[in-house]
């Protein structure tokens, strides 16, 4: 008997037309795509992408050159020097992440006890050479002003977590 | 001796320590911001409050003595509750700045919050603000975090002997501070940072450019003066960042002068990092190989009898061995390293060492000063004399100018005609000399370095043996030097050899013409205009007096940057690591010597540091023995002479400014102009 149903399913060939039938029916759902460039998924407000330093709203930079991210980064990416700055305060004279380096951890903003440096939302940032990924504290500030509203937001979304 | 009981063990220990010491002798580790071995006891930030049996309340065990039957426990729930509590009350008005304080890292007061402090803060009122305290230019203030040990007030009182600081206001008012505000004058104020057990006394000159865990620690000794304080330098990458004293209770306890621990800025600056070579009258950049065959071809031309070479005061042992052996080759007799012209006698060891020792001084009971002005010349030892002079029955007379040494000096008179008094045996000074119990003489190089000087070298001879300064176990009679390079110099016999000049020759010499080519190791206290047209060979690794006059310069490392061995003042052999590499072209400067007898056609018969040591061990056998000092047997010394009338006068006019890398450092350069220079003293009153 089974060997009987066999034959006529290959004659039909039911397979096939199930296989269609399934993809048919695909066509009246929703798009699980995105089209990339042009059309972006959700992220966390944990998301650690581009590395950014920030500002306080007066236009003062945050970072006191603690250098605890220095101390505590395992891929040993940051370097910092410091001295105190003309009006006596800490801060540091060179900023520097190389990010052909960095593991994404997130520790250095963790350490961070001013919120100064933060991994962003920002992940397209792929560069056509190495020496363009080796950020400076320019390049880093230049991001947080860039990206301060959303990183802001994602501080702000992820508080009462901490 | 007192029997007591900790935790269930029974000690004995000494009458007359405190509780929290007994507690230290086994093992028990007491929190404590204000007690401080070296310092008198204050018992203020009760941090060390421990149980005792039969007290109804915890009590402060850093200020308790010791008693028969104590019964003490540290471990208990209350010992915890009370020193919880006083944690509490000092970060009520403590801020929580620790990112961007410098003593982060190695703050008392954070590990000890680590044990004791709660995890958040109950106090919400507002946080007491103290203006900070201008203190000059090497300790900065942050009074705010200042939680009132007063550890440095008793240092700078005791051990500093400079009464400038001290407490104003009381309770929540009190302030530390130099009422009227000054700068320190003392020249130990710097160990004042690493007693603050928080961040109120910072480094200046340090502030916020590392932090302690990135720095990468070597032990090693100091230069700058002649006692070669122990030292800890701390690097980071190529450049030296600070420098904080070892413990080295023969020599420098735990503190280090401030030339010591802030003249490493020199070590940056005016660096020679290649070598050099005069064309048409200008210094030109030059490769090794063009300065050897430079130096080569002026010395080969010159001969050994016209050729004459000069070692400085930071010279080490090694290259000056080097290069005496080399001008031994070359025949040529004509070296010194006493380029101030102290006329010290090479052959009787005794007669140029620090018999004594540092650590002996605090066994003595009258001590003579010739010509010498310890606290600028050796500020450790004043320092000594002062620990001394506080423990009671100790007199200090002095011949020489008249000075301020932080304790009592009775001045006998200003120069050589005192001073042959004494030895004649007609002064009323010889009785008390004699009737001491442990007499020393401290001979200063300004008693030396003058013409007359080994006639007073030999009245002081006369003295220590007609006073009986040198008897069984004690030898009274003390030279101090000022140089590093000097004891090591005079014991490899770095000195006019048979028919040689000394540095006063050799310059006479060459303004005349008659020595051809000058071989300055390092040295640059010379009066260079007296170098005449002779040809100029200057190794060393700044570029000073000597640097500007050379017709070759060859760069050398400076003591951080290699390992040698240098002499104390005691005759103590101590060894410098190297902490970072000499920069640029710079090489070590015992293989500069060897590199350019090669160069000559002189081979040196050693390829490395351990043979040269081995060398120079096997030739002085004393010099192997490292960290004692052993003495040396007692001889004649000196030559009878008529003295010169003249008063003594220090050989040091300015603390701040007697080498190379203090020259070059802006932090000493600030302190002599405060200290020392035309303003120092004045006030905004004085026009």
């Amino acid at each position: 008997m089974s060997a009987l149903v066999n034959v006529v399913r290959s004659m039909f060939l039911t397979e096939l037309l199930s296989g269609m039938a399934l993809t048919f029916r695909y066509m009246f759902r929703e798009r699980k795509t995105l089209n990339y460039p042009h059309e972006k998924g959700s992220l966390s407000p944990r998301f650690r992408g581009e590395h950014a330093l920030r500002r306080y709203p007066n236009g003062e930079e945050r970072c006191i050159a603690c250098k605890l991210c220095e101390a505590v980064c395992p891929a040993l990416a940051i370097t910092i020097e410091s001295e105190p700055r003309d009006d006596g305060s800490r801060r540091t004279t060179r900023y520097d992440i190389d990010m052909t380096k960095c593991i994404y951890c997130g520790l250095c903003q963790e350490a961070c006890p001013v919120d100064a440096i933060v991994e962003g939302p920002n992940f397209e940032f792929a560069t056509e050479t190495r020496e363009e990924l080796y950020y400076d504290k320019n390049k880093l500030l230049a991001n947080g002003d860039r990206w301060e509203a959303e990183i802001a937001a994602n501080l702000a979304a992820d508080a009462k977590y901490r | 001796m007192p029997k007591l009981t900790i935790n269930g063990t029974e000690v004995t220990v000494d009458a007359g320590k405190t509780v929290l010491q007994a507690c230290e002798q086994i093992g028990i580790e007491i929190p404590r911001f204000c007690y401080h071995d070296r310092l008198q006891i204050a018992g203020n930030c009760r941090m060390c409050l421990v149980e005792m049996e039969k007290s109804p309340k915890p009590i402060a065990s850093c200020a308790m003595p010791v008693n028969e039957g104590m019964v003490i426990r540290t471990n208990t729930a209350k010992v915890k509750k009370a020193r919880n509590g006083v944690m509490e009350f000092l970060l009520i008005n403590h801020p929580l700045d620790c990112p961007i304080c410098d003593q982060g890292g190695e703050c008392d007061l954070q590990d000890q919050a680590m044990a004791y402090g709660l995890d958040r803060s109950r106090y919400t009122e507002h946080k007491r603000a103290v203006p900070d305290k201008d203190l000059g230019p090497l300790v900065e203030t942050h009074m705010t975090r200042c939680i009132h040990c007063t550890r440095c007030i008793r240092f700078a009182t005791d051990i500093a002997g400079v009464e400038e600081l001290g407490t104003m206001g009381r309770g929540e008012h009190m302030e530390i501070g130099t009422y009227v505000e000054k700068a320190l004058t003392s020249e130990l104020s710097g160990n004042m940072i690493d007693l603050c057990p928080v961040g109120a006394l910072n480094s200046k000159p340090y502030a916020y450019t590392a932090r302690t865990w990135e720095l990468v620690r070597t032990e090693t000794i100091d230069v700058h003066d002649a006692l070669g304080s122990n030292i800890n330098v701390n690097a980071r990458g190529r450049e030296v960042m600070r420098v904080l004293p070892r413990l080295n209770e023969d020599i420098n306890e735990e503190w280090i002068s401030d030339k010591t621990r802030f003249a490493y800025d020199g070590l940056r600056r005016g660096r020679l990092d290649q070598p050099y070579v005069r064309k048409n009258g200008k210094l030109a950049p030059a490769t090794w190989k063009e300065a050897l065959s430079a130096t080569a071809g002026a010395i080969t031309g010159a001969g050994g009898g016209s050729i004459a070479a000069i070692a400085g005061d930071l010279a080490c042992v090694e290259s000056m061995t080097a290069l005496k052996d080399l001008f031994d080759q070359l025949g040529s007799p004509h070296r010194d390293c006493r380029q101030d012209g102290a006329q010290l006698d090479p052959s009787v060891r005794a007669g140029y060492l620090f018999n004594t020792t540092i650590a002996g001084i605090e066994e003595s009971d009258v001590c003579l000063l010739i010509g010498t002005n310890p606290r600028w010349e050796a500020a450790l030892v004043n320092a000594r004399l002062r620990k001394r002079y506080l423990r009671g029955g100790f007199r200090v007379f002095s011949i020489g100018p008249r000075l301020d040494l932080t304790f009592p000096v009775e001045t006998l008179g200003a120069g050589p005609e005192t001073l042959e008094a004494i030895a004649a045996g007609g002064h009323p000074f010889v009785e008390t000399l004699s009737a001491a119990k442990r007499p020393m003489m401290i001979l200063g190089q300004g008693a030396l370095a003058r013409a007359d000087g080994s006639a007073i070298l030999a009245a002081a001879w006369r003295i220590a043996v007609t006073c009986r300064l040198v008897r069984d176990g004690w030898n009274g009679f003390n030279v101090l030097h000022i140089a590093a390079a000097r004891v090591g110099g005079l014991d490899i016999g770095f000195v006019p050899g048979k028919g040689g000049l000394d540095v006063s020759g050799m310059l006479d010499g060459a303004s005349s013409g008659k020595t051809q080519v000058v071989y300055l190791l390092g040295a640059d206290e010379i009066d260079v205009r007296r170098l005449g047209s002779a040809f100029v060979i200057y190794q060393g690794h700044h570029g000073d007096a000597g640097a500007n006059r050379a017709d070759v310069i060859l760069p050398g490392a400076a003591y951080t940057e290699k390992s040698a061995l240098y002499v104390n003042t005691e005759g103590r052999v101590q060894q410098t690591k190297r902490v970072v590499f000499p920069p640029g072209e710079a090489r070590e400067d015992w293989s500069i010597v060897r590199a350019l007898s090669e160069a000559i056609g002189a081979r040196l018969p050693y390829d490395n540091l351990a043979e040269l040591r081995q060398r120079i061990e096997r030739a002085h056998p004393h010099l192997a023995e490292r960290g004692v000092a052993p003495g040396a047997p007692w001889s004649s010394f000196g030559h009878e002479g008529r003295m010169d009338q003249a008063p003594f006068r220090s050989p040091i006019d300015d603390f701040y400014m007697t080498n190379a890398i203090c020259r070059a450092s802006e932090t000493m350069a600030a302190c002599s102009a405060l200290y020392v220079g035309s303003t120092a003293g004045k006030t905004g009153t004085h026009g």
